[in-house]
């Protein structure tokens, strides 16, 4: 056990802080809370800074542009933009799960035709998946893909699709097989979002915002050089990119934690309650030493588990701890930022009378989606249940 | 970075999780929990020989100068053992106040036969008032005598000598010495006994000031949530082989999601707590200015998790976790002990906020 960065790790952060340095906009606001679709442009440009910078795809080899970095290195990477409150990148899913997965399954030409446009921003990626009945239970999924010559014809429902309004091309799981059991009859498409047939619209969600859409395809036309991986083995496929979700993700969760109890913790110095400073209050100082420690062991956790995956090679079921342990704790994080703030916490963006533009009555709503989407707390259970205490199956 | 045991750390958990299979399985731990102080000298002799009695302590003194993660693993096995008798009041407590506070001709006197396995010991803190603040001491020695009550003294009366926590100093009072009474106290945790130990002028030789005693206190801290993290790890195993093995309504109750999402928990709060507590020893190791937090960031989880995973685990087991014959109700009182040892929860979250609310210094550690 040694906390200290070794001499890579030193080399890679010191590169990277002084690019940063000179790099990273001025201009960015982290507490803004503008629609995501009114700074795509600026965002898709600091895309293409970064990836001029080779700092893109850090996590990806060096012959498809990142830069092999280990996950500590990656975990690196992430602490070092949020110290700098660096811009989020435009092609989120591109980078993270769907541009690993290509390089993974994909062939040389797949690879060729859409690496380099996933590290320039020029197309951005949307994922596929969940379908209306086929939420925890992903392999049940429905939408069918027939073959017709060289081409699969695509017919049916997607729904919860990041980035679908903006997206150029979707991974797409879709049945191949419906005589198959359910996981085997699957494949994974790349299809382009302007194929005719293929309608997105948005999904306006609680927080009254559409950060997803829903896809409807009538006899969308795929192409056969478009199927990732094997036919009828795209279980695996999509399995693989839900690991790079669950496994990548929490890396850089801890930093955006620690903003908000660190602005908690400024606000409870000014708002009174019972005639001092909310800092001052035994009870409020409980809560928010409880969140400020649970950040803390979120990021052991997470440490522990990149020493183990580095260790073992490969992402496991452990992912699914991190996943019950964010998702839950921003909930109680949100709702003593609620304690705190009182009256004001309901204020919505935009009002003239709330506290940090209303960043805390959206984000007590948002909290609300983190214990549902990318599986939900009770497939984590289940999943901690089956496959790290080897309790029997339970469905 | 590398936040994974090495070999040699892997080796010395290994080690110790079969010695203490082989030495203190529960029918052995249960004989010596029906003893009068649950020590047993041929057992110390095996600790000593596995160099556990000087894991942390320079050579110089008869010690085997291991840090302080080594130390968190060698007590996550005890706490796994629930091993009685005095090894966490001689070791960690004893052991860790003679090291910060005394001389070293002190320390060639009273820790040297310590790391040899040849004396017991414990700390004498806690007065009536419970409190575990040094600031809310009554007692003050007087001419290097001490009088007053000190309550809540783990394994009193196994030990050759006390070392005692006045205002004014830290002090050494033989077992034998004039005026000095122990008297059991009747505690939840069969397997960590306490007493009252009353002193009346009763001769002490003193150590030194109070002031170094904090760090002291914090590896006895870090220790003892150590200890829950092994605890909550064997309850968790015995809770899940429950689980997979009683059936009802013609199933193994684990294939039920209640039962399941019980056990899921139960995994959560043991790792999570694994994780601080091995992020404390790591930071008291590097003497990092962050390790007075991490210390009770790690104390305050364990204290509520330990709660939690036995509570879990005793409902799980349906009538079966009710009763005396099963081993979890003794994890489960040890777990309450250990919860107010060194502060609970709502002390130790009161402290991370005067650390991180008041100084605002929130973690050292993030670059």
């Amino acid at each position: 056990m040694n906390l200290n960065l070794n001499a890579e790790e030193s080399t890679f952060r010191d590169e990277l802080r002084l690019w940063l340095a000179s790099n990273v906009p001025k201009d960015w606001n982290m507490w803004s809370e503008k629609p995501i679709e009114e700074s795509f442009a600026y965002l898709r440009a600091w895309q293409q800074k970064l990836h001029e910078g080779r700092w893109a795809a850090v996590s990806w080899p060096k012959e498809y542009g990142g830069r092999s970095a280990t996950l500590m290195q990656q975990a690196l990477f992430w602490e070092e933009m949020a110290r700098v409150e660096a811009p989020p990148m435009a092609n989120a899913l591109g980078l993270g799960l769907i541009g690993p997965t290509i390089i993974a399954f994909g062939t040389e030409a797949q690879r060729k035709r859409f690496i380099p446009k996933i590290l320039s921003a020029e197309e951005i990626w949307c994922q596929g998946f969940s379908e209306p009945n086929a939420g925890s239970d992903l392999a049940g999924l429905q939408m069918e893909a027939q073959l017709d010559g060289d081409h699969y014809v695509v017919n049916g429902q997607k729904v919860w699709t990041s980035y679908g309004w903006v997206g150029d091309w979707c991974e797409l799981v879709v049945r191949t097989d419906t005589n198959a059991a359910k996981h085997k009859g699957l494949t994974v498409l790349l299809v382009n979002m302007k194929s005719q047939g293929l309608e997105v619209r948005p999904l306006r969600q609680m927080t009254g915002e559409s950060e997803f859409s829903e896809l409807f395809f009538r006899d969308v036309r795929v192409p056969v050089e478009n199927i990732l991986g094997k036919v009828n083995d795209g279980w695996n496929v999509a399995m693989s990119t839900l690991m790079y979700e669950r496994g990548s993700y929490g890396a850089r969760l801890h930093l955006t934690f620690r903003r908000y109890i660190t602005r908690l913790i400024e606000l409870a110095r000014s708002i009174q309650r019972n005639g001092r400073p909310a800092a001052e209050d035994p009870v409020i100082r409980q809560k928010l030493a409880q969140c400020s420690a649970e950040i803390e062991i979120m990021r052991f956790n997470q440490m522990r588990a990149f020493s183990r995956v580095t260790a073992t090679g490969a992402p496991g079921p452990e992912g699914s701890l991190q996943k019950i342990f964010w998702s839950e704790l921003n909930q109680r994080l949100q709702q003593v930022a609620q304690e705190l703030l009182g009256a004001y916490g309901q204020l919505l963006c935009g009002d003239p009378h709330a506290i940090d533009q209303g960043i805390w009555s959206y984000a007590y709503l948002r909290t609300r989606g983190n214990t549902i989407e990318a599986g939900t707390s009770e497939v984590q259970r289940n999943i901690i249940g089956h496959f790290v205490l080897g309790l029997p199956r339970s469905y | 970075m590398q936040f994974g045991l090495n070999e040699s750390q892997e080796l010395l958990k290994d080690g110790a999780r079969k010695f203490f299979a082989g030495e203190c399985p529960s029918a052995e731990m249960r004989r010596l929990m029906e003893t009068d102080t649950a020590y047993d000298g041929a057992l110390w002799a095996k600790l000593t020989d596995q160099g556990y009695t000087g894991i942390i302590f320079p050579e110089e003194y008869g010690g085997v100068g291991l840090g302080m993660v080594e130390l968190m693993l060698l007590m996550e096995e005890t706490g796994r053992a629930l091993l009685p008798g005095p090894f966490f009041s001689t070791v960690v407590l004893a052991g860790s106040v003679l090291l910060a506070v005394s001389t070293p001709s002190q320390k060639k006197k009273y820790l040297e036969p310590i790391c040899k396995g040849k004396v017991r010991a414990t700390v004498a803190l806690l007065e009536a008032s419970a409190s575990w603040n040094t600031d809310d001491l009554r007692i003050s020695a007087a001419n290097g005598k001490l009088s007053g009550e000190k309550l809540f003294v783990t394994d009193a009366a196994a030990a050759d000598f006390l070392v005692v926590v006045a205002r004014n100093g830290v002090f050494v009072v033989d077992s034998k010495a004039r005026g000095l009474k122990i008297s059991p106290l009747s505690g939840m945790d069969l397997t960590r006994r306490l007493y009252a130990v009353e002193f009346s002028d009763t001769p002490g030789e003193e150590l030194g000031s109070i002031e170094a005693l904090p760090r002291a206190l914090d590896i006895a801290t870090a220790a003892v949530s150590a200890e829950l993290v092994g605890g909550m790890q064997r309850t968790l195993d015995i809770t899940v082989e429950y689980a997979k093995t009683r059936k009802q309504f013609g199933k193994p109750i684990g294939m039920f999601q209640a039962v399941q999402h019980h056990c899921a928990d139960m995994y959560l709060e043991t790792e999570s707590s694994r994780s601080a507590v091995y992020y404390a020893g790591w930071a008291l190791e590097e003497k990092s200015p962050d390790a007075p937090t991490a210390v009770s960031i790690a104390k305050m989880y364990a204290s509520d998790a330990a709660r939690s995973v036995g509570n879990r685990g005793i409902q799980v087991h349906g009538g079966m976790g009710f009763t005396w014959e099963n081993d979890l109700h003794l994890y489960y009182r040890r777990a309450k002990a250990s919860e107010t040892a060194f502060g609970d929860a709502t002390f130790h979250r009161e402290r991370i906020a005067s650390l991180v609310i008041d100084s605002g210094s929130v973690s050292a550690r993030t670059a």
